[in-house]
């Protein structure tokens, strides 16, 4: 097996609009990193994400997922082989908490005891008590417990590969810092393969093992955030002069 | 509530009539209620079955929604009557009876059921479709755990529609047989009785309120964003109560079918005749369907012909001219003659008539007549420049109708007749509206409204005897009945037919007890 877990090799897509949103895009991530993708709003962060699950395939060059052109992927294996958080979470209205979580394993045909198990460890991992919201319904609950669902739902049948969208985009700033430790703890535990995508730099840098920057389709700096921090390339320096200065704080 | 002349008119007599009728008709009541149940449950559950796929294909293919939807916009337009007039040559699907009424029933349940189908699909938010796709739904698990459980409560708003309407459809289809709570009304429009329209229309329209509450609760059930597991026993509860309904619907009009079918035209002779020619063939222990109150001439032979009715009465002057198209006979003998051997062509046996001669009759007010001393065409063509004309469907159409009376008799009326039904213009001349019309000779209703019949002088009428015409494979099945039928031969005499219709239209009694009570006579 490849040591990437995802890799674009000289991507280009464009909408159907016409506009190129990715040109000549290569980038890889290792198995167990977690790599964060910034980019300013309609940059085509959304566009990275669903070519790795095949939502979408480029025009030209190749997506390797677990170093498979998506294009040789069953699309519905290659879904259920990666978690996906939504920007909007995308929970069902009409499912339970439980039933929302234990989806993907229905369909993959497990026995009930297995999906309700599963269910219950999912529930704790992103801190939701199964037996206080097991059987509530996603519009009873707040924003951030949303989203926390929105991940159990995308860990439940343990994908090797989780790709999140804006996740806590939606979320207050304090609900937000705690939902990112909260990920910080769960990626420590399970090592899984992440690729998150944010028009938020402080974001990118707290949670990404790497920090790529997507300026015009293509990456204009891919590397550990201190390095990222210190570049001088003027689309880096854009975005991180965009980050607020807190009085007393820095320097 | 509009008084009539001849009855006592208040809302309590009104509703203690209709409540003794129902009490005095129960087994019928339960048989045609039974009818109308099974006709919606089954129209409707059809309509589902086609109308949801359906609405699942378009919603995915707008360019094949827009003209699915703006067909079932055109069938929906067209009024239930004419459809089943369209289908009444269509071998198959249409005819009279019971299956051409759920061809109907179920187009028309289609639109609402297809249109709120496609609704509730295309108003999920993107992002719960989005979602589905990404973790891994195939289309069909798509379908069958999101889709369809969102857009459910849409798609019952639009089965609650298509039962309601099918409903108030199903009335109409008495008007070819297929039974159900429209038997009452068409029958109370013939007899101009307004308890007997009363009996049908106040059960058809208390089903229609059940069926919108049932269904509504139904909806409400689904749209609660809360299901608690234990609402599941409700809905368990809610199927088996509708199942039980509609299985002993189906239980109740079962007591209506029978052996031999006997039909009739739709007015009240023709329903005495039809309940006539039932009870002598019950007589002779052959089981009977009536699927009395048919519609027109066209209607009933059509009947005959494919075999949906056994045996009706015809007037040899209405074959001879609307049915088989020759021209006019003034000798009785010589049309009877010429009908049966065309009949006899068609796989049909006329049966020896009944004995009285159904003529068309000119019919003006007593008072006018007394007035202008009124007593032939001849003398109604005077006044003709200064009357209005009212006259039935058929009179206008038929060739032995009103062209040929106008031409005969040099009529000439300022406007054009007025056309209404038949039975609506006795009271239409009476009440003067019009001032002439062409009745039936044996109207029971010429006697009670006060009207008399000017002579044909100039014999412009072909004979229109009375005769019972059979299918003959059936006559051959049941030699039996057949010489039963042969037996009633002669014994109606003109006068026995108006007092019937008498007895019928002018004092409201039952038809069923007037013909017994007659054969009875008989004896």
């Amino acid at each position: 097996m490849p040591t990437q877990a995802i890799e674009f090799r000289d991507v280009t897509f464009t909408r159907p609009g016409g506009r190129a949103v990715l040109e000549g895009f290569s980038l890889s991530i290792d198995r167990g990193e977690t790599l964060a993708l910034v980019g300013r709003s309609g940059a085509g962060k959304s566009t990275t994400l669903k070519l790795v699950n095949r939502l979408l395939l480029p025009e030209s060059g190749t997506v390797l997922v677990d170093g498979r052109d998506t294009r040789d992927w069953e699309p519905i294996r290659l879904r259920r082989h990666i978690g996906y958080v939504l920007q909007e979470v995308g929970l069902f209205p009409h499912m339970s908490i439980a039933d929302n979580v234990g989806i993907v394993p229905r369909l993959e045909g497990w026995p009930d005891d297995r999906i309700a198990e599963s269910v219950r460890a999912m529930l704790e991992l992103v801190g939701l008590p199964p037996q206080q919201f097991a059987s509530r319904w996603p519009d009873e609950l707040s924003g951030g417990q949303r989203q926390r669902v929105g991940v159990a739902r995308a860990l439940a049948i343990d994908p090797p590969i989780l790709l999140m969208d804006e996740p806590f985009g939606a979320l207050d700033p304090i609900t937000r810092a705690e939902l990112q430790r909260e990920f910080r703890r769960i990626q420590e535990r399970l090592r899984k393969t992440v690729m998150i995508v944010t028009h938020d730099m402080a974001e990118a840098f707290a949670l990404g093992d790497r920090v790529g920057v997507l300026d015009a389709g293509t990456l204009a700096a891919c590397d550990v955030p201190d390095a990222v921090a210190s570049s001088q390339d003027p689309r880096v320096r854009q975005l991180l002069d965009a980050l607020p200065r807190v009085p007393g704080l820095l320097g | 509530m509009r008084c009539r002349a001849f009855r006592a008119c208040s809302a309590e007599t009104d509703v203690q009539a209709v409540i003794t009728f129902w009490s005095s008709h129960r087994a019928e009541l339960a048989a045609l209620l039974g009818q109308h149940v099974i006709l919606v449950a089954i129209s409707t559950s059809i309509a589902v079955l086609v109308g949801v796929p359906l609405g699942v294909f378009a919603a995915r293919r707008p360019r094949v929604a827009a003209p699915m939807i703006g067909f079932a916009n055109v069938v929906q337009t067209v009024p239930s009557l004419a459809m089943f007039g369209f289908l009444l040559p269509v071998p198959f699907v249409g005819g009279v009876g019971a299956r051409a009424a759920l061809v109907v029933l179920t187009l028309y349940g289609l639109l609402p059921i297809v249109r709120t189908t496609i609704a509730g699909l295309r108003t999920i938010d993107p992002a719960i479709r989005e979602a589905g796709v990404a973790l891994g739904m195939t289309t069909r698990e798509l379908l069958r755990y999101v889709e369809m459980p969102l857009a459910l409560p849409s798609i019952v708003a639009g089965v609650r529609v298509a039962a309601v309407v099918g409903v108030g459809s199903a009335t109409i289809a008495a008007a070819i047989g297929a039974g159900g709570l429209g038997e009452y009304i068409y029958r109370g429009l013939s007899m101009v009785d307004t308890t007997v329209i009363l009996a049908g229309a106040i059960p058809a329209a208390l089903l229609a309120l059940t069926v919108d509450a049932a269904l509504l609760w139904v909806e409400r059930q689904l749209s609660a964003r809360r299901r608690p597991r234990a609402s599941r026993r409700t809905a368990v509860i809610g199927v088996a109560v509708a199942a039980v309904v509609v299985v002993s619907s189906g239980l109740a009009a079962r007591k209506a079918g029978g052996a031999i079918v006997v039909g009739s035209k739709n007015f009240t002779e023709q329903i005495i005749l039809g309940e006539l020619l039932a009870q002598t063939i019950e007589r002779e222990g052959v089981p009977v369907s009536r699927r009395l109150n048919l519609g027109g001439t066209l209607i009933c032979d059509r009947a005959l012909m494919t075999g949906d009715v056994d045996v009706y009465v015809e007037y040899t002057g209405t074959a001879l001219t609307a049915i088989f198209r020759q021209p006019i006979d003034s000798d009785p003998h010589a049309v009877f003659e010429t009908v049966r051997t065309a009949y006899a062509r068609t796989g049909r046996t006329l049966l020896p008539p009944l004995g009285f001669n159904n003529t068309f009759a000119i019919l003006v007010r007593g008072t006018d007549a007394r007035a202008k001393g009124l007593r032939t065409i001849d003398d109604a063509a005077r006044e003709s420049p200064a009357w209005r004309a009212g006259f039935g469907y058929e009179f206008v159409e038929r060739p032995d109708g009103f062209a040929g009376l106008a031409r005969t008799y040099g009529l000439r009326f300022p406007r054009p007749p007025l056309v209404l039904d038949l039975t609506l213009s006795y009271r239409a001349l009476a009440s003067g509206q019009v001032d002439v019309i062409a009745g039936d000779a044996t109207a029971g209703l010429i006697k009670g409204l006060d009207l008399v019949q000017l002579e044909d002088n100039r014999r412009y009428f072909p004979p229109y005897d009375a005769a019972p015409v059979a299918r003959a494979e059936t006559l051959l099945r049941y030699p039996r009945v057949r010489e039963a039928i042969e037996r009633l031969g002669g014994r109606v005499s003109a006068a026995d037919m108006r007092a019937m219709n008498y007895l019928a239209d002018v004092e409201h009694r039952d038809i069923t007890t007037v013909v017994r009570e007659f054969l009875a006579r008989l004896r």
